[in-house]
């Protein structure tokens, strides 16, 4: 009679999750009010941020890093600028080559299915500071990279150390301007601190290299979850669009794609919100440089706190980022839904119209994805 | 309905292309095994090439970076690793992923039940601070985690790299989502027969939760063995440093002169053989925690 009383388990259930909350009450959510007093504050780093010696100066770090010309603010937008590059480089990159992947193992007439799974899939274990230096290596100036390059005349640049955007490049190759004496009406106007000519610059070389080894090493794990959500598609649809005549294409695109959706979005969402807080790779390979292509917001609020010792400065970086990454999710996920909402209901009313103007039969399912392979 | 050629032309197509389906000609299996060829070699090739540089001398390993002969071979790089700090990293490693791991599975599973199955005033509440922790992101909390690590006197101790790291929000999560989909009978039928709920918890419940549990484990371990970010925030002291932390310094010089490629390679591998060890003793459970239901062969 004493284990099923409910007073019993009032005590044992809170003795159970007793352990969680001490220590995520301890070390998660009392750091941040601490972190928030620090954002607000002019601490160095010596002694403790909470004694006298410490002084409140209001939204003093916020307004440099935002508002007022200088070069706190300029290193804050030359890191989101940095990082706006990356996250569009990165997200549908690793997405379309997770998809690719997942499809080619999916395949029903493949043999070894195991051995390239795994084979994709390893790095994703591995931790991202061997990766690192793995890719440093990779991508050195008489590198493997540069070797493979060399085999096909391309005289590799040396990744690294190479601080030249690739806009600046492209519009450099085709005669837009030249990367050694910009034009003017590029370099004139300042949006934020940053001149056209600096914001346009695109992802530097370097990067771009580390842009490569971050969709390389996450793709795998993303395969998985594609793998996991083709591998519920029960047969009879894409059957039924075969008996139907769709070609592969006009399958892959109005059957695997739609079915594939729920998916897409949490890998994408996901996407987005790990690379916005990319810090291992520039804290291993670049430390930011060079000449601060590879800043990200992470490692510049390490950097501000742990090296410059402007703890305040650094802890208001952290919290700009944690709402830019709030903002942003909630906004890419609020408009994801919303027009997968929308396509649904477009569906249900055509589906509504069709069943009035003739009686259902079989194969309705291909029968619509394929008429609107025609339409689109 | 807009392009009626090619409306006119699919009646007669299926069956053609269905058997077309069923046995792709040789040319396309060529072209699909090439593809994949290609694609295996991207990412096996740069392991091979780190296993084969850690071999190599420094100026081999720069001068022929692609070549996949050692020349001479040595062991040089390895026998530099034994005598730094590296073997001091790894037993600290060890050290911090076992215990992160074993506290993880335990406190995890613990406050997992409690949410799911024990009444008890705020448990919903709870629930909701559960899922609003887990949408904090990390990286923005090294300051913060820093700032008590300081303030409570831990900074550059064990426990410091250990216990925040100890209980994740997820953990808890996957835990709780787990035992709901557990019938209570069996834990009623214990209670019926006088078991109090720790008991319960521990010899009924926890054995049916296996699978659950090996999930949670590899995740802390792997986890716990890869992290980065907290360890730099909560020591500077070279004696507590893990693998990650100690291992990132090869780049900025600690070394010596020089980039030292072959030993960065041999330490990026050593630092990779207990997750591909893992991994593959268990690689079951790495794909099965994303194909629940869905392996048909």
């Amino acid at each position: 009679m004493k284990a099923g009383d409910p007073q019993r388990q009032q005590g044992a259930g809170w003795l159970f999750v007793t352990p969680a909350i001490l220590v995520l009450g301890l070390f998660l959510i009392l750091p941040i009010f601490m972190a928030l007093w620090v954002s607000l504050s002019d601490w160095s780093g010596r002694g403790s941020p909470f004694t006298s010696e410490t002084s409140f100066v209001g939204l003093d770090n916020y307004s440099a890093l935002l508002a007022e010309p200088g070069l706190a603010r300029q290193d804050l937008m030359i890191s989101f600028r940095n990082t706006f590059y990356y996250v569009i480089g990165v997200v549908p990159l690793q997405t379309v080559l997770a998809l690719s992947l997942a499809v080619l193992l999916n395949n029903k007439f493949l043999k070894g299915r195991t051995f390239f799974r795994t084979a994709f899939y390893f790095p994703s274990v591995v931790s991202s500071v061997a990766i690192s230096l793995l890719f440093l290596f990779l991508f050195a100036g008489g590198g493997a990279i540069n070797k493979v390059l060399a085999w096909f005349g391309v005289n590799g640049p040396n990744w690294f150390q190479d601080s030249r955007g690739l806009i600046h490049i492209i519009g450099d190759r085709v005669g837009l301007w030249s990367i050694s004496d910009p034009p003017s009406w590029m370099t004139d106007p300042s949006v934020l601190g940053l001149s056209f000519w600096q914001w346009f610059a695109g992802p530097s070389v370097a990067l771009s290299a580390i842009m490569m080894q971050v969709v390389w090493t996450t793709a795998g794990t993303f395969m998985l979850m594609f793998l996991a959500s083709l591998q519920d598609l029960p047969t009879e649809v894409e059957e039924a669009a075969m008996v139907d005549g769709a070609n592969k294409w006009q399958r892959f695109m109005n059957v695997t794609v739609p079915h594939l959706r729920p998916t897409i979005l949490l890998v994408v969402t996901l996407g987005f919100i790990g690379t916005w807080q990319v810090f291992d790779q520039m804290y291993v390979m670049t430390q930011g440089g060079p000449a601060k292509t590879t800043l990200t917001p992470a490692y510049l609020s390490y950097q501000a706190a742990f090296t410059n010792f402007q703890w305040g400065q650094g802890a208001a970086i952290a919290f700009i980022l944690f709402a830019l990454i709030f903002v942003l999710t909630t906004l890419q996920r609020w408009l994801l839904r919303d027009k997968d909402a929308a396509a649904q209901a477009k569906a249900e009313r055509r589906q509504r119209r069709e069943a009035r103007r003739r009686p259902p039969g079989g194969g309705a399912v291909a029968e619509q994805s394929q008429r609107k392979a025609q339409t689109t | 309905m807009s392009a009626p050629t090619k409306e006119e032309t699919t009646p007669v197509e299926p069956q053609i292309q269905a058997v077309g389906e069923s046995k792709p000609s040789r040319l396309k299996t060529y072209g699909f095994y090439g593809v994949l060829l290609f694609f295996a070699i991207l990412y096996i090739y740069p392991f091979i090439i780190q296993l084969v540089t850690s071999f190599k001398t420094n100026p081999d390993a720069t001068n022929n970076s692609l070549s996949l002969r050692p020349d001479p071979f040595t062991t040089q790089a390895w026998e530099t690793l034994a005598t730094s700090d590296f073997p001091t990293w790894f037993g600290n490693s060890v050290i911090v992923t076992l215990s992160v791991t074993i506290g993880r599975v335990f406190f995890c599973s613990l406050a997992g039940y409690a949410l799911a199955r024990l009444k008890f005033r705020g448990r919903v509440a709870l629930f909701t601070g559960l899922l609003a922790i887990m949408a904090v992101p990390g990286i923005v909390l090294l300051i913060p985690k820093f700032l008590v690590l300081n303030y409570l006197g831990i900074y550059n101790t064990y426990p410091a790299l250990i216990v925040p790291i100890m209980i994740d929000a997820a953990g808890i999560f996957i835990m709780k989502q787990f035992f709901e989909s557990i019938p209570v009978s069996v834990e009623e039928a214990a209670r019926i027969d006088g078991a109090g709920t720790f008991r319960i918890f521990w010899s009924v419940v926890l054995p049916m939760a296996k699978p659950a549990l090996i999930t949670l484990t590899i995740l802390s371990f792997q986890g716990s063995w890869n992290e980065l970010g907290h360890f730099i925030i909560a020591t500077n002291n070279p004696d507590l440093y893990t693998l990650t932390r100690g291992v990132a310094g090869f780049t900025t010089g600690a070394l010596g002169s020089g980039n030292q490629y072959p030993i960065a390679m041999a330490a990026a591998l050593l630092m990779t053989i207990p997750t591909a060890m893992v991994f593959i003793l268990f690689q079951r459970y790495f794909t099965q925690g994303a194909n629940t239901g869905a392996e048909k062969g």
